[in-house]
C-alpha cells in the first residue's frame, strides 16, 4: 500500500469509529453516566502505547528521553487510576444486586447482609 | 513481533475497548465491562513492549511503575465524594502525555526539513493543540472542584476576545508548522498557548457545570489520543482514541440535557453570571428566614405520616450518607413511609448520589428518580433537604431571570413543611439564592450537615 492508501484506509476506519462509538453509548441511563465517562476516561489512557513507543525507542537525545519518560508517567497513572476509580464506582452498585423486591410489604428495609 | 501479528492483537484489544463501552452502559455489565476494558488495556501494552521497535525496557518500567503507583494510591485512596476531581486528574494527565508524545514526535523527525509530510505534521499539530488544552482545562477543572480555587465563573470584560485570540494564534503557529516552519520553537509556543487557553476556557465556567466540561475534556484526549496514531501509524490509538472522541462527545451532550444546559451555553454563558441582580431581587422579597433547632425537627419528622430526603452534595461533602440512613432507619421503625428523592445531577455529577447512598446500603426501592418523587411532593409531610441546594431552588421553575431557569428541579416546595440542613446562608456552588429558603413553610437547622444529622437522630431516639 501507498503511503496514501494506507492513511485513506486509517480515515476510513476513523469515521467508522466514530459512527461506532456514537452507537455503542446510545443508551445509558443518567445512574451510569459518571461510570461510563470515568471508563471511556480510562480507555484513552491508550496513549500509553504511544508513550512506550517513544521510550523505547534506540539512538534517543535527551529531550526525547525526558518527554518520553514524563509521558509514560502520565499515561499509566492515566490507565491505572481510570480502571481502578471506575471499577470503585460500580462496585457501589453491585452490593444491592440480590436485595430488590422481597420483604418490604411492610415497609421495612431488608435486613442488613 | 512482526507488524502483522501486533496488529492483530490490536484488533482484539479494539474489541475488547467496544465491548467494554457496551457493557459499561447497562447496570448489571458495568463492572464487568470495566474489567474486559482493562483486560484489552493490558494485551495492548504488552503487544507495544514486544514490539521490534522497542529496544529499552528499563526507564519504561520504572516510568510505569511510578505513574502507575500514583494512580492505584490516589484512585484507591480517594473518598466517593471526590470522584469527579479524581476522573478530571486522570483525564488530564492523559491528555498531557498525548500533547507530550506529539511533541517527540515533532523534535525527532523534524530537524531533517521536508521529512514531515503534510498529513503527519497535521496529526502532530492537533494532538499536541488538543492534548494540552485538555491537560491544562482538567487541571483546572480538578482545582475547582477540590476547592482549591473559587467554584464560581472567573470572568472579566474582553474575556472571549483574549480567549480568542490566544486560541487564534496557538492554531497560527500550528499552520505554520505544517506549512513547512518546522521551527522548534514555533511547537514550544503552540503547547504553551494551548496549555493558556486550556485554562482561560475553563475559568470562566462555574463549578456546577464542571461534570459537563469534564465530560468534554473527556472527549478531548480521546481525540488527541487518535491523532497520535496517526502520528505512530498505529491503529489502536486511532482507533481507541475515536471511539472516546465519540462516545464522550454524546456523553457530554446527555449530560447536558440532564442538567437542561445546552453545551454552548455551559461553555460560553459563564453560569451564575447571567443576572444574578434578578435572582437576588426575587429571592428576598419572599420574606425572612425561619430557624429551628434539632429537637422540633426531631418532633415534625417522627410524628409525620411520610418523609422524603432530598440529599445533595452538603451530605457528600459532610460525608453524611450513612448517618442519613440511620435516621432514616430510626424514623421507619416509628411507622414513618421514608423515601429519597433524587434529582439526576444531585452531588456533583450524574449519577453520583446513587453511588453514594448505595455505599451506606440504603434499599433500592427506597431510591425515587425525580419523575417517580416529583408528584409525591403534594402528599408529603416533611421534606428533609441536606445540603442540597440548586436542585430545589423553585426559581428554575418560576423565575425567568434566574440562571438555572429552566433547569428541572425536584418540586420540594409543594410538600407541607420543608426543613433544610445547611452550613450557613451562603449561596450553593453555582452561586445562586434560593427563595425557597424564604418560604413560609421551610424551616432551616443550621450547622454541619452530619452533626446536625447526628443531633436528630438523638432527638429521634429519645422520642
Amino acid at each position: 500500500m501507498s503511503h496514501g492508501q494506507l492513511r485513506v484506509f486509517e480515515l476510513t476506519i476513523l469515521v467508522l469509529a466514530i459512527f461506532l462509538g456514537f452507537e455503542v453509548v446510545s443508551k445509558v441511563p443518567t445512574l451510569l453516566h459518571t461510570p461510563l465517562m470515568s471508563g471511556t476516561n480510562a480507555i484513552h489512557g491508550i496513549v500509553i502505547v504511544g508513550a512506550i513507543l517513544v521510550m523505547g525507542a534506540g539512538g534517543k537525545d535527551t529531550l526525547t528521553w525526558v518527554i518520553g519518560f514524563v509521558a509514560v508517567i502520565l499515561a499509566s497513572a492515566n490507565v491505572v487510576g481510570g480502571f481502578v476509580v471506575t471499577d470503585r464506582m460500580l462496585e457501589m452498585f453491585k452490593r444491592r444486586r440480590p436485595e430488590p423486591a422481597p420483604a418490604d410489604s411492610d415497609g421495612k428495609p431488608p435486613p442488613e447482609q | 513481533m512482526s507488524r502483522t501479528t501486533s496488529d492483530l492483537l490490536y484488533l482484539v484489544t479494539i474489541v475488547t475497548f467496544i465491548l467494554a463501552l457496551r457493557f459499561l452502559s447497562r447496570p448489571d455489565t458495568a463492572r464487568l465491562g470495566n474489567w474486559i476494558g482493562a483486560a484489552g488495556m493490558l494485551l495492548a501494552i504488552a503487544v507495544t513492549l514486544a514490539k521490534s521497535e522497542v529496544v529499552s525496557y528499563f526507564w519504561i518500567a520504572v516510568g510505569m511503575v511510578i505513574g502507575g503507583g500514583f494512580g492505584a494510591v490516589a484512585a484507591r485512596r480517594v473518598k466517593m465524594t471526590a470522584m469527579p476531581q479524581m476522573v478530571a486528574l486522570f483525564n488530564g494527565v492523559g491528555g498531557g502525555a498525548a500533547a507530550l508524545i506529539s511533541w517527540a514526535e515533532f523534535h525527532n523527525r523534524a530537524p531533517e526539513p521536508g521529512n514531515l509530510k503534510l498529513d503527519v505534521s497535521i496529526a502532530i499539530m492537533l494532538s499536541a493543540l488538543i492534548g494540552s488544552i485538555s491537560f491544562s482545562g482538567s487541571m483546572v477543572a480538578f482545582a475547582k472542584l477540590q476547592e482549591l480555587i473559587g467554584g464560581r465563573p472567573i470572568t472579566y470584560p474582553g474575556q472571549q476576545l483574549v480567549n480568542g485570540l490566544v486560541f487564534g494564534t496557538a492554531v497560527a503557529a500550528g499552520i505554520t508548522i505544517a506549512a513547512g516552519g518546522e521551527e522548534q520553537w514555533l511547537m514550544w509556543a503552540l503547547l504553551v498557548l494551548a496549555s493558556i487557553f486550556g485554562v482561560l476556557f475553563v475559568l470562566p465556567i462555574g463549578g456546577a457545570d464542571m461534570p459537563v466540561v469534564i465530560s468534554l475534556l473527556n472527549a478531548f484526549t480521546g481525540l488527541a489520543a487518535a491523532a497520535t496514531g496517526f502520528e505512530l501509524e498505529n491503529n489502536v490509538l486511532i482507533v481507541s482514541g475515536m471511539l472516546v472522541g465519540a462516545s464522550g462527545t454524546l456523553l457530554t451532550v446527555m449530560m447536558g440535557r440532564a442538567m437542561n444546559r445546552s453545551i454552548t451555553n455551559v461553555l460560553f454563558g459563564a453560569f451564575g453570571q447571567v443576572s444574578s441582580g434578578a435572582a437576588a431581587a426575587a429571592s428576598t422579597d419572599g420574606g425572612s428566614v425561619r430557624s429551628a433547632g434539632a429537637e422540633d425537627v426531631a418532633v415534625m419528622l417522627a410524628y409525620a405520616h411520610k418523609v422524603v430526603l432530598v440529599p445533595g452534595y452538603g451530605l457528600a461533602v459532610a460525608q453524611a450518607q450513612h448517618d442519613v440512613r440511620q435516621l432514616a432507619d430510626l424514623l421507619e421503625e416509628k411507622g414513618v413511609e421514608v423515601s429519597y428523592a433524587i434529582h439526576p445531577v444531585a452531588g456533583r455529577m450524574p449519577g453520583h448520589m446513587n453511588v453514594l447512598l448505595a455505599e451506606a446500603n440504603v434499599p433500592y426501592p427506597q431510591l425515587k428518580e425525580m419523575d417517580e418523587a416529583n408528584p409525591e411532593f403534594g402528599r408529603t409531610d416533611v421534606v428533609l433537604v441536606v445540603g442540597a441546594n440548586d436542585v430545589v431552588n423553585p426559581d428554575a421553575r418560576n423565575n425567568e431571570g434566574s440562571p438555572i431557569y429552566g433547569m428541572p428541579i425536584l418540586n420540594v416546595d409543594q410538600a407541607q413543611t420543608v426543613v433544610v440542613l445547611k452550613r450557613s446562608m451562603n449561596p450553593g456552588f453555582a452561586g445562586i439564592e434560593n427563595p425557597l429558603f424564604f418560604n413560609p413553610k421551610t424551616v432551616m437547622l443550621f450547622g454541619d450537615a452530619k452533626e446536625s444529622l447526628g443531633k436528630l437522630i438523638e432527638d429521634v431516639k429519645g422520642l
